[in-house]
């Protein structure tokens, strides 16, 4: 029997552009000293875009209520930080496993359901949990936000004003669970996840535990969301209800979809297109932001279905 | 203190309201599985239409009531046929994201003509008194939102089950392709069915105005609950769409008098449960 282990090996194979990209993420360090703190937040979101991608892209779970983990984590890291300890690492940590357990415990009842049943679950989920934490004022400040986390040095740098630890940290975090992310996408499992995107009937019929495989992916991409929440908490040092809102689930569905779902680096380009526009434009009000934003979405899905990369994808096997 | 007695009618009126509002979608969704996350948008066309005919030329309230359902209409059977009817074979998420940018664009449109305020009409004075009945004051306006609602209801399910055109969108609803077989042009019925929707929302809409309010976000406030309406009603269901509508209403209403700290936490819960229960609504049948 031929192994299946080159053909692992020839999909996971670390492309040049690859290199060429992460090398070019630590330009704003050289070229763009100033917008550094921007870097960051740019790189908080695409690792939660990523986490989005895994079950999306990859899984084919829609999901409308994908704040709720990354606001889990936040919420985590920020009590964690202003009544306990300040360490930031040890902050990630907690976020992430708290969002993780919560996911684990959601994906439950999330992998049963398909189609609308499921955008209302995710949807009803996401709302239940800003709820939930604007009545708990108590604990989470309600509408005014979580105040007074302190957050301590890292590995012995300081949290500066200009956002130099907070990029590097940020990035570092990034690039690590990306690497993950990228392990998970090229074994067999997330060939198994990409068999039940294209047909949710057939692998079980083969014998997949598609169930499991559903959950597993799931509290994976929970886990990825609260680490992206806890380090937004830990790099602003605050949290605001913002964090599990409604409009923050769109905007990382939008920026994925903008990208391109299902290729990895989809959710990281749609988020430094995003973040560095709706920067440019920071003077224009919300509401004609919005505007754009949806002028955007109906032309994507329209004329570009696959997003940005798999538009260029397109293009270039045409040309050869 | 509310008496009991008032808050099941304020929540009476809230719900028919809501009925109102998700009945078209719950319809349209049915049929065509398309989901129209910018149904509230329509609504709001109805409303403005309202608050423009009555401020700026001076109409009386009832006159503006069939023109907003006429202009809702004719808008969403003009988007349906040049933008959705592209989409009804694609993916739930790429119709959820289309109609999501609708919505944006939507909103942004009503906060660039009409600005951000609350909208408000100055009603007749024959609806803005009320009826004194069992110790509790029952407003007018209230009274004839839910003689309206009652009224669409009852038309609506005598004309689908009464109607030749009434038996094609039953056909259409529980099985399109069987329909498409025996020659019921499913598209024109679909078509005809997305205005009706669409105006009774654009109807909803103004009558609103003086129960919720008006301003350039109602899309996206009441689409969870118009969502959670369709979603719990079950899909294609007109007396679901209503028993899930007021059910939501008296809860919604009662949770807002009773337990005021809990906010909307409640009902999501409620619709969580419900969901989880039945995946397919309260009285979905596919």
């Amino acid at each position: 029997m031929p192994s299946a282990r080159p053909f692992f090996q020839e999909q996971a194979r670390w492309r040049p552009a690859e290199t060429v990209f992460w090398l070019a993420a630590l330009l704003p360090f050289l070229v763009t000293p100033d917008y550094l703190s921007l870097a960051s937040q740019v790189a908080i979101t695409a690792l939660f875009a990523l986490s989005l991608d895994l079950i999306l892209g990859y899984a084919g779970i829609v999901s409308l209520g994908h704040a709720a983990y990354f606001g889990f984590g936040a919420y985590t890291a920020g009590l964690l930080a202003k009544h306990f300890i300040g360490d930031p690492l040890l902050g990630l940590a907690a976020g992430a496993a708290a969002a993780g357990l919560v996911g684990y415990v959601t994906s439950h009842v999330i992998v049963r359901f398909r189609h609308l049943a499921l955008i209302m679950l995710t949807l009803g989920l996401g709302l239940l949990l800003q709820e939930a934490a604007n009545s708990a004022s108590a604990l989470t400040g309600g509408a005014d936000g979580l105040q007074g986390v302190r957050m301590s040095p890292l590995l012995g740098f300081k949290f500066d004003l200009y956002g130099r630890t907070a990029y590097a940290y940020s990035l570092a975090v990034l690039f690590l669970l990306f690497l993950a992310a990228r392990r998970i996408i090229h074994s067999p499992f997330g060939l198994a996840l990409r068999g039940i995107r294209e047909n949710a009937v057939r692998m079980p019929a083969i014998g997949a535990p598609s169930l499991a495989h559903l959950r597993k992916i799931y509290t994976i991409s929970a886990v990825m969301a609260g680490a992206a929440g806890a380090l937004l908490t830990q790099t602003t040092s605050t949290v605001s209800l913002e964090v599990l809102s409604f409009g923050r689930s769109a905007d990382v569905l939008v920026m994925l979809i903008l990208g391109g779902a299902g290729r990895l680096y989809g959710g990281i380009l749609g988020a430094l297109i995003y973040m560095v526009a709706r920067d440019q434009f920071s003077g224009m009000n919300p509401q004609y932001w919005y505007f754009w934003i949806g002028l955007l979405l109906v032309a994507v899905v329209m004329f570009l279905p696959n997003g940005i990369l798999g538009g260029l994808a397109r293009f270039s096997e045409r040309k050869s | 203190m509310q008496s009991l007695v008032g808050v099941l009618f304020d929540g009476l009126a809230y719900g028919t309201l809501l009925f109102l509002l998700s009945v078209g979608l719950s319809v349209t969704l049915g049929m065509m599985n398309f989901v129209n996350l910018a149904h509230c948008s329509f609504a709001m066309i109805g409303g403005y239409t309202t608050v423009s005919l009555m401020g700026s030329y001076g109409w009386p309230f009832f006159a503006t009531l069939p023109m907003a359902f006429l202009a809702a209409a004719l808008v969403s059977v003009v988007l349906e046929r040049t933008l959705y009817r592209r989409l009804y074979r694609s993916s739930d998420l790429d119709q959820c994201l289309f109609t999501i940018g609708i919505v944006f664009i939507s909103v942004a449109a009503y906060a660039w003509f009409y600005g951000t305020v609350v909208q408000s009409t100055p009603m007749p004075d024959y609806l803005r008194s009320s009826v004194e009945a069992f110790g509790v004051r029952f407003a007018a306006y209230r009274l004839f939102l839910i003689g309206m609602g009652v009224l669409v209801a009852l038309v609506l399910v005598l004309a689908l089950e009464y109607t030749r055109f009434g038996a094609q969108v039953r056909a259409a609803v529980d099985n399109q392709r069987m329909a498409r077989g025996l020659g019921l042009n499913v598209d024109r019925a679909f078509m005809i069915t997305f205005a009706l929707g669409g105006g009774l929302a654009g109807l909803g809409g103004a009558l609103a105005i003086n129960i919720v309010g008006l301003d350039h976000s109602f899309a996206f406030n009441y689409l969870v609950y118009v969502l959670i309406v369709v979603a719990v009603g079950g899909l294609g269901s007109i007396g679901g769409s209503f028993a899930a509508a007021l059910l939501l209403g008296i809860s919604d209403m009662a949770g807002k008098y009773y337990f005021p700290w809990l906010g909307a936490f409640l009902i999501y819960l409620v619709m969580v449960g419900l969901l989880m229960w039945r995946p397919l609504g309260l009285f979905g049948k596919r």
